[in-house]
């Protein structure tokens, strides 16, 4: 059987999973749509650049990711700790994601309302924000937190650099009670609940944009 | 500093033996989960609802558990139940059996999504059985689908890097191997990236080309 003190080192490992995860999204949300703007602006090489991003990140493991950045870059004189290694590369992957799911949206709006706001004197940034963003942010919820679970998921690729998430917790537990069973079904049952709460939060919060869609 | 791709190309042979380890591993996966998930439609869509839900059930928990995880359950956890893997037989159960919850989620989306008037009208032209399956389900499921599956191949690519944790020599594993014996590491995890992109870059373009193809068939038989 499981003991309570073990749980307790599983959930502290879950603790590093969700803060990892958690500053990871609420960077690579506006990041995602920093990119999108540059996908969808007006600036070729911009464009360009933003466009060869998305196509490679999105492109490779998440491990590999954490790898290059953690023992890669200190080579070209750009040293990170773990945990600040982990963070980065997880915002970096997410941010490419989330950049697709922002431009789709973009790209999806209708071009008329956009006009109409010009019509009215707005300027592009005005427009953007009262007129554009109110709208696809509601649109990409669904997308946006399908994200945050894919990001969730992955984030175990930082244990490969040493942050001690529930993975890697959960790992070392069993090397040491000789219990692995126990000790990684319970961990897959915290990460069902955790990817549970996230997603029962982001229906809640639809239903009340439904019901309220001047909520914002 | 200076990067040394030199040495990169002079350890050519190991990226290529990881990249092919990565190629025939994904794909061998792939097959045999299409092949599973395909079993598991029928309980998926099985006119019983408590088999359905619980088949459902088992599908989404699936979902849930991060691929490093099944990995450990697979190559740590299950020798204490006796089943004892080697790293390559445990590598190629933990992608079949990740893979399949994916694939039969897919599979059953794809399913759900078909119109229901074909088969109708197929019935009233006394199709039924396997010629109903094989001539108007399968190829308009097949069509459907595709590209999800595509989609779902580069994201299994992508998760068996994390087989280099329990050191099943893929194209990560290659990668570190070598950076860690000539101390590079920036140019080496940069060549096993670029690798990655360019293999995933090919099967976009497969599916794309083969996207194009569907509606070419699509508008000539209409």
């Amino acid at each position: 059987m499981l003991k309570l003190a073990t749980l307790g080192d599983l959930l502290h490992g879950a603790g590093i999973t969700i803060s990892v995860s958690a500053l990871a999204i609420s960077a690579g949300i506006p990041l995602g749509l920093a990119l999108a703007a540059g996908r969808t602006g007006r600036n070729p090489l911009i464009r360009g650049i933003c466009a060869t991003y998305s196509s490679f990140v999105r492109a490779v493991p998440v491990v590999t990711f954490v790898m290059l950045i953690y023992f890669g870059l200190p080579a070209l004189g750009i040293g990170f700790d773990p945990f600040p290694a982990a963070v980065l590369a997880l915002t970096l992957n997410t941010a490419a994601f989330n950049g697709e799911i922002w431009r789709a949206a973009i790209v999806d709006f209708p071009h008329g309302q956009l006009e109409a706001a010009r019509a009215f004197g707005m300027t592009r940034r005005v427009a953007f924000w009262r007129i554009v963003f109110p709208q696809i942010w509601r649109a990409s919820l669904p997308a946006l937190v399908n994200e945050m679970t894919l990001l969730i998921k992955v984030s175990p690729a930082v244990a490969i650099i040493g942050v001690v998430d529930l993975t890697r917790k959960a790992r070392q537990i069993s090397a040491v009670t000789y219990e692995p069973l126990p000790t990684f079904l319970s961990a897959a049952v915290i990460y069902g609940l955790v990817l549970l709460m996230l997603v029962a939060g982001a229906r809640w919060l639809e239903k009340r944009l439904a019901v309220r869609p001047g909520f914002a | 500093m200076t990067l040394r791709f030199d040495v990169i190309w002079k350890e050519a042979p190991q990226f290529a033996v990881g990249l092919g380890n990565t190629i025939w591993l994904c794909a061998v996966s792939m097959i045999l989960s299409l092949m599973l998930a395909a079993l598991l439609l029928v309980p998926l869509t099985s006119r019983r609802r408590n088999l359905r839900r619980m088949a459902q059930a088992v599908v989404d928990a699936g979902r849930c558990i991060p691929f490093l995880l099944l990995t450990y359950i697979v190559y740590f956890g299950l020798p204490a139940t006796g089943v004892v893997l080697n790293k390559w037989s445990a590598a190629l159960a933990t992608l079949v059996l990740y893979n399949t919850a994916y694939m039969a989620e897919i599979l059953r989306a794809g399913w759900a999504s078909l119109p229901p008037g074909q088969t109708e009208a197929a019935r009233a032209f006394g199709y039924h059985g396997l010629l109903l399956t094989r001539r108007i389900i399968l190829p308009q499921l097949v069509i459907a689908v595709g590209p999800v599956i595509g989609n779902q191949l580069i994201q299994l690519i992508k998760d068996s890097a994390f087989l280099s944790i329990i050191t099943l020599p893929e194209l990560t594993f290659a990668a570190n191997a070598v950076q860690s014996y000539y101390f590079i590491p920036f140019e080496s995890f940069l060549v096993a990236t670029l690798l990655y992109w360019a293999l995933c870059g090919g099967i976009e373009a497969l599916v794309r080309r083969g996207e194009r193809w569907a509606s070419r068939m699509r508008r000539a038989y209409a």
